[in-house]
């Protein structure tokens, strides 16, 4: 028999979130892909001194009614609990005039730290954690600040830096569908890092917009097969 | 004072280099209003998009694998500084530790052919086509064709090679808003769109 993995509230599924975790949270930093209520649920749980690994820092509500009429939460929702400790990201704050992201503040006061990584890198590393490998040796980021620390070597005449592997405590990931074993599809260009972050934590946990039975979901188009799914929560948007 | 071409002018002629059945990536910034709403159909910039026959959807690692791995023909990127030798710097600012370069090395560094699309000087009027890069790099000597508000120009292996200018500006003129030394090209003519 199957262990149960579908919970009924996000409350209950990030409810062992602990201090100190690290966690993956999916999407591209907007609306679309963003587990917006499972950070909303951790933000309320209120764990402390986590590290988060996601592309985008979040913007947090008010500048996110300029992405989206009427905006949403996103990370940004963590750091105005205090709750995060550093974040490992492609794109901390935007880039924009100020204010941007609240986490330009944080850092600037020294209270949150920042790893920062490039969008590729990232998402290669986070494949490499999930795989299971040592790391990889990629062209980008030579002769820039990246390399700074970094293993160089040449391979085929090209310059090539080393970098690790990325794995996590908690995922926390949003998909369109997923059937009571795991199984997950998603839906348009809210896919982004999702995929790659369900498969390397520890404990995945999935909100999706609907849940269905086993046999329910085409099999040749199941993005996140279901071994790599711990929590579902049916979270409809 | 002679007019500088606008923004989407600069675009109009980026857009004389896409040929037909390649593959371009268009990173951030506005590319203007879509009809439809749906925020899980959008593109780099968090704008949504509209869906067309033949699309394919995939995700971030996928997506990196296209670029890095030279499957992309062509990017266009801005700049904040463009070098002699062709090394961009795109992401990082003095006084802006947090804001981030996205996917902007990976492309940089995985693309076959990079464009930069960008202003010809700072709103100070300072060069943004240098001899050295002062801020943060993205990538070395990768920039193939820069498209400002007053010229195009092309990074050679014998240096910047000054192709085409804005109606009015004379060579002269837009060499002395380059810090960078402007090979005339032998066929030199406007920008025409």
């Amino acid at each position: 028999m199957a262990m149960n993995k579908v919970f009924s509230s996000c409350d209950d599924a990030v409810a062992d979130i602990f201090d100190g975790a690290v966690i993956m949270i999916g999407g591209f930093g907007s609306y679309g892909g963003l587990p917006i209520s499972l950070i909303v649920a951790l933000a309320k749980q209120g764990a402390r001194n986590l590290t988060i690994i996601a592309n985008q820092g979040g913007v947090g509500l008010e500048l996110s009614k300029k992405i989206k009429p009427g905006g949403y939460q996103d990370i940004g929702a963590l750091y105005a609990k205090g709750q995060v400790k550093k974040f490992i990201g492609s794109v901390p704050a935007l880039g924009g005039m100020p204010p941007t992201s609240p986490i330009e503040t944080l850092h600037r006061e020294g209270k949150v730290e920042i790893e920062m990584v490039p969008q590729g890198t990232l998402a290669e590393r986070i494949r490499a954690g999930a795989g299971g490998l040592g790391g990889f040796y990629t062209p980008t980021g030579v002769g820039t600040p990246v390399e700074i620390g970094k293993e160089k070597k040449v391979i085929n005449g090209k310059e090539y830096l080393l970098e690790l592997p990325l794995t996590a405590d908690f995922a926390l990931i949003k998909a369109h569908k997923a059937d009571t074993l795991g199984n997950l599809v998603y839906r348009g260009t809210a896919r982004c890092f999702n995929p790659v972050m369900a498969m390397a934590a520890k404990t995945t946990i999935v909100e999706v917009d609907e849940l269905v039975q086993p046999g329910e979901l085409d099999p040749e188009v199941i993005v996140t097969p279901h071994p790599f799914v711990s929590r579902i929560v049916e979270v409809p948007r | 004072m002679k007019a500088r071409l606008d923004e989407q002018t600069i675009a109009l002629r980026v857009a004389k280099e896409f040929e037909d059945g390649r593959g371009i990536n268009l990173g951030y910034g506005a590319l203007g209003e879509d009809k439809q709403k749906d925020y899980e159909l959008i593109n780099a910039s968090d704008q949504p998009v509209t869906p067309m026959p033949g699309m394919c959807f995939f995700d971030s690692a996928m997506s990196f694998d296209m670029i890095r791995g030279g499957h992309i023909d062509l990017v266009v990127l801005g700049a904040y500084q463009v070098s002699q030798t062709g090394d961009l710097a795109n992401w990082g600012r003095p006084g802006r530790p947090a804001t981030g370069m996205g996917g902007g090395m990976d492309l940089a560094a995985g693309c076959k052919s990079v464009i930069v699309m960008m202003l010809h000087n700072t709103k100070d009027g300072a060069a943004r086509i240098v001899k050295q890069c002062s801020f943060p790099l993205t990538a070395k000597n990768c920039v193939d064709k820069i498209f400002t508000d007053l010229a195009v120009i092309d990074v050679t292996p014998k240096g910047l090679i000054l192709k085409e200018v804005a109606p009015g500006w004379t060579a002269e003129e837009v060499q002395s808003l380059t810090e960078a030394p402007l090979i005339i090209a032998d066929d030199l003519k406007e920008i025409e769109l």
